[in-house]
């Protein structure tokens, strides 16, 4: 490799991709340096979501730049279809999260009262609604569920098309996918990114980590902090094809668009992704059974665990180095929904060479305070 | 459409496909009996409704997806035959339970 690329994104996955697309969009020669098909991959094992409702509870800025990825959603699902003719399957109906007692609907009422109470948060509409309310947007709900939450701005998409999409996309628009590129140092030398992988080095005038928990490790070697935890894992049921009977996303179950349903949103702490814990997995089949009794004769036919991409207070972070002029970090869990920001934000302030200001509440120096013991 | 091979061996199971007699071969797969008997469509897809049969022959893509002794929607593929076993077709999009 030679010093050819303008940019090098070190992570393939949907963070990644995303920004590497829009850095090509503006015209850089962008190289994509990623781990193979083993690699710990959320891009493969997420629930898909395009979700506003229950987000910013602690980061009042959080909530309009995931408003605001939403928005733009459309315009990216159209662009990709146009670039590639793969059609992402973005559906913003609205999405519920259902209650199956009163206190889990109180809980809800609180979490979403409280997201909007903090200061700076836009105005945004989620309805608490009461059983008979949901049943007629949901039919099918069974007699334990009491209610739920709405919000008119959540989405879902088919999430593999979606990593297909934004690869066949930057094959097209000429960016150098290096697979088998884990990179183990990154040296900056007279204003160029040296990257030390296994394969080969790669030299690049800008660097953005977009490795996921990994950016922990490598934000050290260009003077930036990623505070991850790798061990925020979930588990994922879906069951056989069935006839649309749901056109709302839950954040708990939602039927895709090739008829099956994926239940997910369970959390344990472990960061094996090889393996599931049954228990969990009969809990999120007992709720999704008492949310619509009818699934209960449906046949699971696959189920996965995935280790969540996680900064260490939930929310993402975008940051510059001040030690290595044209390093950037970007993590966030929501590679799904922020996907829009990234290729129509971000990219376009690291191809200008500096974050703006309204993304300034996303830095790493959150963390920079000490601990109280 | 489908032959047996002409070394093929094994004892004859008798089962039922829709109500009527087929006569299987012990080690015969339920999707194997079906295409064996001429059943070129097994099922229908729940989304589209357009008919299905079994495809892989190895578990992986449930195109064959039949009720089997009363249960609903078993890869036809990954079940042997039995005497006696009762196999009916999904022809009809429907949901599991109805």
């Amino acid at each position: 490799m030679t010093g050819e690329h303008d940019i090098a994104v070190i992570g393939g996955g949907l963070v990644g991709a995303a920004i590497a697309w829009g850095l090509a969009r503006s015209g850089a020669r962008v190289a994509i340096l990623d781990e193979g098909d083993i690699a710990k991959r959320a891009s493969r094992g997420n629930f898909a979501l395009v979700w506003v409702q229950s987000k910013g509870l602690g980061l009042p800025e959080y909530v309009g730049w995931t408003i605001g990825s939403s928005d733009a959603w459309p315009r990216l699902a159209a662009e990709l279809k146009d670039e590639t003719g793969l059609d992402v399957c973005f559906e913003r109906p609205g999405g519920f999260a259902l209650a199956l007692s009163d206190a889990e609907l109180a809980a809800r009422a609180s979490t979403i009262e409280r997201i909007h109470g903090q200061p700076g948060v836009p105005k945004f509409a989620v309805e608490i609604l009461d059983r008979g309310a949901v049943a007629k947007m949901l039919p099918r709900i069974g007699p334990e569920v009491v209610g739920g939450s709405y919000c008119a701005l959540d989405g879902h998409v088919n999430a593999l098309r979606l990593f297909r999409a934004f690869h066949v996309a930057l094959a097209r628009r000429g960016v150098d996918y290096l697979p088998s590129h884990a990179v183990q140092a990154i040296h900056h030398e007279g204003g160029t990114f040296r990257i030390g992988t296994r394969a080969s080095e790669v030299f690049a005038g800008k660097v953005v980590l977009a490795a996921g928990n990994a950016n922990m490790r490598l934000a050290a070697m260009v003077g930036l902090a990623a505070p991850m935890r790798d061990n925020h894992r979930g588990q994922i049921l879906v069951t056989q094809r069935l006839p649309r009977f749901l056109h709302y996303p839950l954040v708990t179950l939602r039927q895709t668009d090739e008829g099956t349903v994926m239940i997910g949103d369970s959390y344990e702490e472990a960061s094996d992704d090889r393996g599931l814990t049954l228990a969990i997995s009969a809990v999120e089949a007992d709720r999704a059974r008492r949310m619509f009794p009818h699934l209960a004769n449906a046949n699971v036919v696959r189920t996965w665990s995935c280790v969540r991409v996680m900064t260490q207070d939930g929310f993402p972070i975008y940051d510059q180095s001040e030690a290595c002029a044209g390093a950037f970090v970007a993590c966030c869990h929501s590679g799904v929904t922020l996907a829009a920001n990234h290729a129509y934000q971000i990219a376009p302030m690291i191809a200008r060479g500096a974050l703006d200001a309204r993304v300034a509440a996303f830095s790493a120096r959150r963390f920079d305070v000490q601990k109280a013991a | 459409m489908f032959r047996r091979l002409p070394d093929a061996a094994g004892a004859v199971v008798a089962i039922t496909i829709d109500g009527l007699p087929f006569a299987a071969r012990a080690g015969d797969s339920v999707a194997a009996a079906l295409l064996l008997a001429g059943r070129m469509r097994t099922g229908a897809t729940a989304v589209s409704g357009k008919p299905r049969a079994p495809y892989c022959g190895m578990g992986v893509c449930f195109e064959c997806l039949v009720t089997i002794d009363g249960v609903e929607s078993r890869q036809g593929c990954l079940v042997a035959v039995r005497d006696g076993m009762r196999i009916e077709t999904q022809l009809e999009k429907a949901e599991p339970g109805t």
